[in-house]
């Protein structure tokens, strides 16, 4: 069943964290080099996505968690996997090959979940897109504020490389996340709409999903909620919504705003909470459940699931208290003023 | 749970940082047209000359004044479109109060459009697309604006040319619609139609009906087509009555009027001047209804009687206003008109008449010329009047103040000598206590903050040029001042401001600090100064801002909530500065000496000045230096900004200016004729050779080394790292070149400012000051002349005008030690010492390397073809420790002069 016809029916889960589950592994540098780049001349410990390369057990491992846990949507683990934040380790020409071996780490966790469940729902991959470590809008020079790091037609390169190996290793839908910049994220929808034109494939649907930065309700790029909304809206997106940045006590304005103005399907995938003074989550998966499940009861949502500091556990107590849960309609479009 | 299920209707959306929603009661929307070069000549002069801050205080206005949009043109013949539209658009994106509308790109060139659309996070509207090159170009460009979200513009025009009468704008409006929506799946809410505004009542019969042709045309397209939105170039319209405004203005708002009652959704206006339809005087919006529904006008009968009346308008805007009918008015009427008009010719009789009038003359002040007081700095707060205008007013002020004075004196005695109420005088004013700080001779700019604060009605303590600190901080105390202003010009100047913020926190002092003048600025106080002092350091800007500030700080409710603003806003800039430092990148050293400047010594000749040595140089008849005088940093020093002589005619600032150089006339041609001040200089030569970053000069038998240093940052390919020494041909060339130097300055100003002082003056004081000025960089200019064409002679073919030496077209440089090439000002001891300076020109050099006299300028001169000016930008340590070493001198002196430029 495709997931347009599945959304219309129940709210779908999306699944949690991958750099917290990550971090339970407690890997060391060489763990990260595997032995394919053991001589690698920069440093690698940190570079989460380039385990899909050298530890692909462990983060298909972590993927079949969260399937066991209940999410319906697994996100391939490519946040950076980008030739401009793959830069930060000389890793640029890898960037097209990362997106595919992650891409087969879901296939792989997904295959395996459905030989041990085979009645199973349908399951979907998402193409994770984030949202680069350099900006469109803003000048990292504060005495040359006209000044920008790097190019849109820059950032369309990149996002095409990666959206291209994202593709090719078979996701389902396309997801622009943990949106700072509108102006990233309107690159990587020309990206999308360009790369599928040229290829003359059918588009792949996209999820788009921004960030509010804090309780000024804009993005850090300066936006509020709608005008960020209103400029991503010509993607004609699958779903629009918000993740990282806040917990979900802090985001539930935000989501409902964007439940009534919003003409595709909503999501939202809160951090468990605000950081404690340690830079940890602390917030409990059923506190974070009872959130959600009183935004799915007032229609805010129709998908739902977890950003930093969520794990498994967060994810199956969501998934068990949206479960019977009507799903939020699309609203009507009007044909007149 | 409610299962209604919500209806979402299709507006047009647009968006900058704040959502902009079409509904039908938004009524009509007014887009800014003067962000646009075809439109705006001062928007258009700004970008030309890159001054793209000031620029964007033109789309600051527009917001201000109403816009909901703006829209931004860089279609110039002479401008590289595609960067201008990037550049100004990078930078809206880095102004809040901007970028918060949504912007319209506006070009009619597509490539601009694209590289606009490339810089704009919010949904933007392109201006325009149209049929004009046929329909695949079309679909092909509306294709693109759908990939990037924009809405469009199209304008009605086809491959015949474009639509004049209302049945072709319909006929192609009606067909891009349908392109765009079934063929490239536009949403109809994003298309928005421009059927052609062409100007009326120009004389020709054909032109009468064009207005009503874009009404009906309008009134179809909005019922065909109801989601689709109608706009257009509102000031084409009454483009025959280019000049006046009043008319213009009238004929505007009866077309939108009408136009906007048939659909039209939004205009591109000039949102500061629309007028209202219902506040017209009555008889000429009816010549304008005429002329814009082409009523009575058969034979061109309305537009005669438009053109007719235009003429009276225009005649009345120019009568003078009888200029003695404001003699009539009461007392305190004719001291305001005097003050806000700087009239001096009757304040002594008006303020004798007012205070026989009043119970005590110090009422007069409190009363009516208080109150006219607060009437200028409204007014110049409001941009309403301008810096020159209120040094006037103060002037009639102070003279006013002197008729009272020694009243209020003989009204203090009898009181004491009664013995009345001893202790019950009050403080009296807030005090300020201005001062340029120790080492630096600059004070014009202080100067005009001094007077701005009087005019607000504080008590000024002005210590003067060149103040140790702790005589600084003993007046404060003394005097129980309520704030410090400290301005500056020169760099080492900062670090005496970051001594005395010390100081101040060392003795417990409690006053806010402001600090001030053209080397000073807001991230150097936030990272330097600020930190320092805990009881609040503000960077103010100009004058014109000083008196908020000093407001602000001087209100018990809002100093605090001022203060942690502040302190917020520099603690973003601090942290920003910090994290900046380690993004920054930077060449070592040892690389960027490899990429110096490449210049073809093979065949480089070499010309001999005409003698070697130093050599003094006066001149008493100052007539020759006039046309070397460069005006625009005059008008600067008046805080008018725009380009001599185009800024007499300005619209907003050319009265005032006219009148500013005006009076700046007359006193250069009294200086001149009777002989006020000489100017003295000193010029030479000397055999030199580089070596690496030094240039060895040869005096006489003495080899005396110069040091410069060279950029750092890292070039795009093909982009040498600059050092001055560059352009002196290396002694591994065997060739003989030459390096020159000179010191120019203007004597005899003291006794002329202590005469104007006397007569309370402040006008023709800053005036004298700012032309000594003028007159040093004139004779600075004017040797540099007469070197290249004759003590050197390496150019003495040249032929140019003003214009063009202050454009820097001429052949080599004159760099000075201490300015953006050669930051280093402890070069100015070689240099005085190489001309013998002191004895020549009488100049001396203050402890921060001032030069006094104050109006003075020195520098080098290099000759060769390829030398040309630079900004050194910051330099790492590898090379201070080098250039420790190079000048033999502690790291901690190095480090202390080169602060500044050190990353």
């Amino acid at each position: 069943m495709s997931i347009q016809e599945t959304l219309k029916k129940r709210i779908l889960v999306i699944d949690g964290a991958m750099g917290t589950m990550i971090q339970r592994h407690k890997l060391t540098e060489a763990d990260y080099r595997g032995t394919r780049f053991a001589n690698w001349p920069s440093d690698l410990k940190g570079n989460n996505d380039l385990l899909c390369i050298t530890q692909p057990a462990i983060i298909t491992g972590i993927h079949l968690q969260y399937l066991e846990a209940g999410a319906d949507i697994i996100e391939t683990n490519t946040f950076s996997s980008t030739s401009i934040a793959m830069a930060d380790y000389d890793m640029q020409s890898l960037a097209y090959e990362l997106n595919v071996a992650a891409a087969k780490c879901v296939k792989e966790a997904i295959n395996q979940y459905k030989s041990k469940h085979p009645n199973t729902t349908e399951k979907y991959i998402a193409g994770s897109i984030g949202p680069l470590n350099k900006t469109l809008s803003l000048s990292p020079d504060v005495n040359n504020p006209g000044f920008r790091a790097v190019t849109f037609d820059e950032v369309v390169v990149a996002y095409t490389e990666q959206i291209r190996g994202l593709v090719d290793g078979g996701v389902d839908v396309i997801l622009i996340e943990t949106i700072f910049d509108t102006l990233n994220a309107k690159a990587a929808i020309f990206a999308v709409k360009e790369f599928f034109r040229k290829e003359g494939k059918p588009e792949l649907p996209m999820m788009i999903s921004g960030t509010i930065t804090d309780a000024s309700g804009r993005t850090l790029s300066g936006q509020t909620l709608e005008a960020f909304y209103t400029s991503i809206e010509h993607a004609k997106p699958l779903s629009v919504g918000l993740n990282c940045a806040l917990g979900a006590q802090e985001m539930r304005s935000h989501i409902e705003e964007l439940s009534q103005i919003a003409t595709c399907y909503t999501s939202a995938y809160p951090n468990a909470g605000l950081p404690n003074a340690m830079g940890e989550y602390d917030e409990e998966p059923h506190q974070t459940a009872h959130f959600i499940e009183e935004w799915a009861k007032n229609k805010f949502v129709n998908i739902v699931g977890g950003c930093c500091g969520t794990t498994p556990d967060h994810i199956k107590h969501m998934a068990d208290n949206v479960k019977n849960i009507t799903p939020r309609a699309l609203p009507i479009l009007d044909p007149t003023i | 749970m409610s299962e209604e299920i919500l209806h979402i209707k299709p507006y047009l959306r647009l968006a900058g940082l704040e959502p902009l929603v079409i509904r039908p009661e938004t009524n009509f929307v007014n887009v800014g047209e003067r962000t646009n070069v075809t439109g705006s000549k001062k928007f258009a002069r700004l970008i030309k000359e890159n001054k793209y801050e000031e620029a964007l205080s033109v789309a600051r206005s527009q917001v201000e004044s109403g816009a909901q949009i703006i829209d931004v043109n860089m279609d110039d013949a002479l401008l590289e479109g595609v960067t201008a539209m990037t550049t100004f658009l990078n930078l809206i994106q880095s102004e809040p109060d901007i970028a918060k509308i949504p912007i319209m790109i506006d070009s009619s060139k597509f490539e601009i459009i694209e590289a606009g659309l490339k810089c704009v996070q919010g949904k933007c509207i392109v201006n325009s697309i149209s049929m004009k090159e046929g329909e695949a170009k079309f679909i092909e460009q509306a294709h693109i604006c759908k990939a990037f979200g924009a809405a469009v513009i199209v304008m009605a025009f086809d491959e015949k040319g474009q639509a004049d009468t209302k049945d072709r704008k319909i006929e192609i409006c009606s067909r891009a619609y349908k392109i765009l929506v079934d063929q490239v799946g536009f949403d109809p809410q994003d298309i928005i139609f421009d059927p052609n505004i062409f100007a009326v009542a120009t004389g020709i019969e054909e032109h009468n009906n064009y207005a009503v042709d874009f009404i009906e045309a309008t009134r179809v397209i909005k019922e065909k087509m109801p989601l689709a939105k109608v706009s257009g170039g509102v000031s084409n319209v009454s483009f025959s009555f280019r000049g006046n405004d009043a008319v213009r203005e009238a004929i505007h708002a009866v077309f939108l009027f009408h136009a906007v009652k048939a659909g039209m959704d939004m205009g591109i206006v000039n949102a500061g001047q629309l007028e209202v339809y219902d506040e017209i005087e009555p008889t000429l919006r009816n010549l304008c209804e005429d002329v814009i529904l082409n009523r009575n006008n058969d034979n061109n009968e309305a537009t005669e009687a438009l053109i007719q009346y235009a003429d009276t308008v225009k005649a009345k805007g120019k009568v003078e206003v009888k200029s003695a009918a404001w003699r009539e008015g009461t007392v305190e009427e004719r001291l305001a008109h005097s003050l806000i008009n700087g009239i001096t010719d009757f304040i002594d009789a008006d303020t004798e008449e007012a205070r026989l009038q009043y119970s005590e003359p110090l009422e007069v002040i409190e009363g009516p010329l208080m109150a006219g007081m607060n009437q200028v700095g409204d007014l110049f707060g409001s941009g309403k009047m301008f810096l020159p205008q209120v040094v006037k007013s103060a002037r009639v002020m102070k003279k006013s103040v002197a008729v009272l004075t020694p009243y209020i004196e003989a009204e203090k005695e009898r009181k004491k000598l009664a013995s009345i109420n001893p202790n019950g005088a009050s403080k009296g004013p807030a005090k300020i206590l201005l001062a340029t700080v120790k080492g630096d001779v600059h004070d014009i700019g202080k100067n005009i903050v001094g007077v701005v604060l009087g005019c607000n009605g504080y008590e000024i303590i002005d210590l003067g040029v060149m103040v140790p600190a702790d005589k600084i901080l003993a007046e404060a105390q003394k005097h129980d001042v309520d704030i410090i202003g400290l301005s500056g010009l020169i760099t080492p100047s900062l670090d005496e401001m970051v001594h005395i913020a010390k100081e101040m926190k060392r003795k417990g002092m409690t006053m806010p600090l402001m600090i001030g003048g053209a080397t000073t600025s807001r991230m150097h106080t936030a990272v330097k100064i600020a930190p320092e002092y805990g009881e609040g350091v503000i960077h103010v800007l100009d004058a014109s801002r000083s008196v908020t500030v000093a407001g602000s700080l001087l209100n018990k409710d809002q100093k605090a909530s001022f203060l942690l603003e502040l302190e917020k806003s520099y603690a973003g800039l601090k942290s920003d500065f910090d994290n900046k430092k380690t993004t920054k990148q930077s060449l070592s050293y040892e690389d960027a000496l490899k990429n110096k400047a490449i210049i073809d010594w093979e065949n480089f000749k070499v010309v001999a000045p005409s003698f070697t040595g130093n050599k003094a140089i006066e001149i008493n008849d100052l007539s020759l230096l006039i046309d070397y005088i460069d005006w625009k940093p005059f008008f600067i020093a008046w805080e008018l900004h725009g380009n001599f002589p185009a800024i007499l005619t300005d619209s907003v600032v050319g009265e005032v200016a006219t009148k500013l150089y005006a009076d700046a006339q007359k006193l250069l041609k009294q200086i001149v004729e009777e002989k006020w001040l000489t100017a003295k200089g000193a010029i030479g030569f000397w055999p030199a050779s580089s070596h690496n970053d030094d240039v060895m000069v040869e005096n006489g038998k003495e080899k005396i080394a110069l040091h410069f240093l060279r950029q750092q940052a890292k070039k795009t390919v093909g982009q040498p790292n600059y050092s001055l020494a560059d352009f002196i041909c290396p002694a591994t060339e065997n060739k003989k070149d030459f390096i020159g130097a000179f010191a120019v300055t203007i004597h005899g100003i003291e006794k002329y400012i202590k005469q104007f002082e006397e007569n309370l003056d402040d006008y023709n004081k800053i005036i004298l000051q700012a032309l000594a000025d003028r007159l040093a960089e004139a004779f600075a200019e004017y040797l540099h002349a007469k070197t290249r064409k004759e003590y050197w002679g390496y150019a003495a073919d040249e032929t140019l005008n003003n214009e063009s030496l202050i454009s820097e077209q001429y052949v080599g440089i004159r760099p000075a030690p201490g300015y953006p090439a050669c930051p280093d000002h402890t070069e100015k001891y070689t240099l005085f010492n190489l001309l013998d300076a002191e004895k020549n020109t009488g100049i001396s050099l203050t402890e921060s390397l001032a030069m006094y006299p104050a109006s003075s300028v020195c520098g080098w001169y290099f000759a060769n073809p390829q030398s040309q000016y630079f900004g050194l930008g910051k330099i790492s340590q590898d090379q201070v420790l080098d250039y420790t070493k190079r000048k033999n001198k502690p790291l901690e002196y190095i480090t202390r002069w080169l602060q500044p430029v050190i990353d």
